[in-house]
């Protein structure tokens, strides 16, 4: 058994009706891993005093790739030799982050014997993450990992792990295969994943609709969102049944009972006002609607989203380091997104060529689109201006004309401009 | 070891999705008709083929041990055939495609007691996080710790359905936000407030010096000798405590206990329903790190979502819900203060003061 220190400040976080994460590790120091009863050593230690306990980064890896591996090291060692090494492995989660049991209990035997025996399911990106090991343990694990089907995930200024929203295997909002797209990505770019070769990370997210689930449109560089350009579908008994309170408003979401008054609550609420309710009958004028799934999400029973699906790509999505948080613009109104995603991924190509061509070292492909300008971004990918890329068009008059926009060119001759205009 | 490199495997990707799904998930992929919640925590979904699911979502840790994680497997054994599933804000989904199974589900998750069931509909679900003091190198706060407590405190709302809409809480445990929480209902995030202290006795060796003066947003570096060392100076009148000096040279800490805290934010969200997705807008600059239990967070935090489910209207996110009466009556009504620190001066400042006459006393 591992020898528990004394920890009253972690132990008051064992009370409370949460699941505690103290109690957890505790159990699994008892049954002797050193690390677990090393590191609440060492949050103890945190916790008094108020500051962390870690080494700045440390550079390590497995033999081929660039990432995947985050070095840490303790600062207190000799306090706490069970986390001398506290390194971290990214495993690639299945997309969706569907488990067969029996496959996990693959990563969860190698971690027991190799590693701390904690992880993170799982980290901000997705990935599962081995929180934990000791250098000479690296290989082999990332070994016993690849010949069970595992790998490991992106990290540094490479491709990072793509994640997606449940999609089609168990929403009926979805319009994208979301899954599918994430894996393919994965696959395609396995090189990128694994090899930083660039200015700064690149994320990937899918979002089967606009409501966002996997937060695409804020925190990725390239955000896929499925949507549609048909007509939403009305089940108009459905909508009967919601007039006359038969169907819980919001799918149950505000209680199985919770009445809907489709006027005020749907019809009202609509951005657009593009519906309207007559007695038990809804219209929507399709045309106006911008999709922004309310209606929807109030009467699942009632309303589908139409059936020419595909994708709304949005790109530049960052947390605040360093120019300040920004959302991802629209850059493709609407792609069909079809296996094997040929035209996405050729899009893809020339984005990443321009960033890598025009990024500077730590700066986000939304930082470089700023400080380049949208329109050079849309060049360089091959996109015409659409008024769906802006909220509203500039208010300022500084237009940076090219020279071959201007019949003459900028070359003029001075003398030609006196002769009309006395100096 | 030679023999072992030929034959190390690489690139081979994660194991396909479809090999996780359960066969009812196979079969009726993309086929969904609707869903329904039929109390928190508790979904079936319809299919077209007739086929329905009930899926049955837990709070879980984000940060666990095997143990834990093969008592879920245990579960998932013994009433979902082998399968269940993680949500993107770090729940654990048990699915059964039998009627018969539910309750029988239910009343074993019930029976453990680490498995609260909830998190669905007009919520708060599980806090997404970053690693804080249990593994980052950079945190102003830690992470953990600070989601148990504040889930402690508003668990009635994880397993309820009594707010006017879903409240999805995040934590970063530095500006890094690797948790990117600046789109959040309510975001809690670590900050520092001492500029760097530099060791520059060390910093040449341990840095590049001109990467460490690129790194600043504000060039406030600048070289330095300073005695007979090549090292930087810092401008801490430029200083905006981002550390992102630091993540470039280790030689420039800013964790400090008395400088380092947590700072809320309120009012985004990512989702298009109704509005657009919206930022986080700054409640409160600064609360002291206050382990274990970080008391005043959690206290504010309660606050902010107790005034708002007395005011919001229905189906009113905690943004458009302050965008609706305007921010002086979100402070007014919460009673939090309002300082100079709200009142952005960076980038894009200008875009976020108030440019017309209309407002309320």
């Amino acid at each position: 058994m591992a020898k528990l220190h004394d920890t009253p400040m972690l132990d008051e976080l064992e009370k409370g009706p949460w699941p505690s994460f103290v109690t957890d590790i505790k159990n699994m120091a008892k049954d002797g891993k050193d690390a677990c009863a090393d590191l609440l050593g060492q949050l103890e230690l945190s916790y008094n005093d108020k500051e962390g306990h870690w080494k700045h980064g440390g550079i390590v890896g497995v033999l081929g790739y660039g990432g995947g591996v985050i070095g840490r090291y303790s600062d207190v060692p000799d306090l706490f030799p069970g986390v001398e090494h506290f390194h971290t492995l990214r495993v690639n989660q299945p997309a969706s982050k569907f488990y067969k049991t029996e496959r996990l209990r693959e990563i969860m035997d190698i971690w027991n014997r190799r590693g701390s025996g904690m992880l993170n399911m799982h980290g901000s990106t997705g990935d599962i993450i081995l929180l934990g090991a000791f250098t000479e343990q690296l290989e082999t694990i990332f070994a016993e990992l690849t010949q069970k089907g595992w790998d490991l995930g992106g990290s540094g200024s490479a491709l990072r792990t793509p994640s997606c929203c449940v999609g089609k295997a168990r929403c009926e909002f979805a319009c994208i295969d979301t899954q599918d797209i994430c894996y393919s990505l994965t696959m395609e770019y396995q090189d990128e994943l694994h090899r930083p070769a660039w200015p700064y990370k690149f994320k990937f997210k899918v979002d089967g609709c606009p409501n966002c689930c996997v937060a695409s449109i804020a925190r990725s560089d390239c955000s896929i969102i499925g949507t549609w350009r048909d007509d939403i579908r009305i089940d108009q008994k459905a909508v009967a049944a919601y007039v006359a309170g038969e169907l819980a408003a919001n799918g149950g979401g505000h209680g199985s009972k919770a009445k809907l008054d489709v006027q005020a609550d749907v019809v009202d609420r609509c951005p657009t006002q593009c519906m309207a309710l007559e007695g038990n009958k809804l219209s929507i004028n399709n045309a106006e609607c911008t999709r922004c799934m309310h209606c929807i999400n109030m009467m699942p029973r009632a309303l589908r989203p139409g059936t020419d699906t595909g994708a709304t790509i949005l790109v530049g999505a960052k947390a605040p380091i360093l120019e300040g948080a920004q959302m991802a613009s629209v850059i493709i109104p609407f792609i069909k997104m079809e296996e094997p995603y040929e035209e996405f991924k050729e899009f893809v190509g020339k984005m990443w060529d321009w960033w890598d061509e025009n990024g500077k070292n730590r700066e986000r492909i939304g930082e470089c689109i700023q400080r380049l300008g949208l329109s050079a971004f849309l060049q360089a990918v091959e996109i015409e201006p659409d008024p769906r890329h802006v909220k509203e068009p500039r208010s300022n008059p500084y237009i940076f004309y090219k020279e071959d926009e201007v019949s003459g060119g900028f070359e003029r001759n001075i003398e030609d401009y006196r002769k009309k205009h006395a100096r | 070891m030679a023999e072992f490199q030929a034959n190390k495997l690489t690139d081979i990707g994660p194991p396909k999705y479809d090999e996780m799904w359960p066969q009812v998930i196979k079969d009726n992929y993309g086929k969904w008709l609707y869903h329904e919640i039929l109390e928190p925590g508790v979904l079936v979904h319809v299919s077209e083929t007739g086929a329905k699911v009930w899926s049955v979502r837990c709070g879980a840790t984000r940060l666990m041990t095997i143990n834990f994680l093969e008592d879920i497997c245990k579960i998932a054994d013994e009433f979902c055939g082998g399968y269940f599933r993680f949500t993107t804000r770090n729940n654990v989904e048990f699915i059964v495609s039998d009627q018969a199974k539910l309750e029988p589900l239910k009343a074993k998750l019930k029976a453990d007691g680490r498995f609260p069931v909830g998190g669905t509909g007009a919520s708060i679900t599980n806090i997404v996080h970053t690693q804080g003091w249990v593994h980052c190198h950079t945190p102003a706060i830690d992470a953990s710790g600070v989601v148990k407590a504040v889930m402690d405190e508003l668990f009635e709302y994880f397993g309820s359905h009594k707010l006017p809409a879903q409240v999805r809480i995040s934590l970063a445990c530095c500006l890094n936000m690797c948790g990117a929480v600046h789109c959040s209902d309510i975001s809690i995030l670590g900050v520092h407030r001492k500029p760097p202290v530099i060791e520059h006795s060390h910093l040449d060796k341990m840095c590049e010096i001109p990467t460490t003066i690129a790194a600043c947003p504000t060039a406030a570096i600048k070289p330095a000798k300073v005695d007979e060392f090549k090292s930087v100076s810092v401008n801490v009148d430029r200083c905006m405590f981002c550390g992102n000096c630091y993540t470039m040279c280790p030689a420039m800490p800013l964790a400090d206990a008395a400088g380092d805290g947590i700072a809320l934010w309120v009012g985004g969200k990512v989702s298009n329903s109704k509005s657009m997705p919206m930022f986080s807008k700054l409640a409160v600059p600064y609360i002291p790190n206050e382990p274990p239990r970080w008391p005043t967070t959690v206290k504010t935090v309660k606050k902010i979502v107790e005034v708002y489910e007395a005011n919001a209207m229905k189906y009113e996110r905690i943004g458009e819900w302050a965008q609706r009466i305007g921010w002086e009556k979100f402070f007014e009504k919460t009673g939090l203060e309002f300082s100079h620190h709200h009142i952005d001066d960076y980038r894009f400042a200008a875009t976020t003061w108030r440019t017309s006459t209309q407002f309320k006393w």
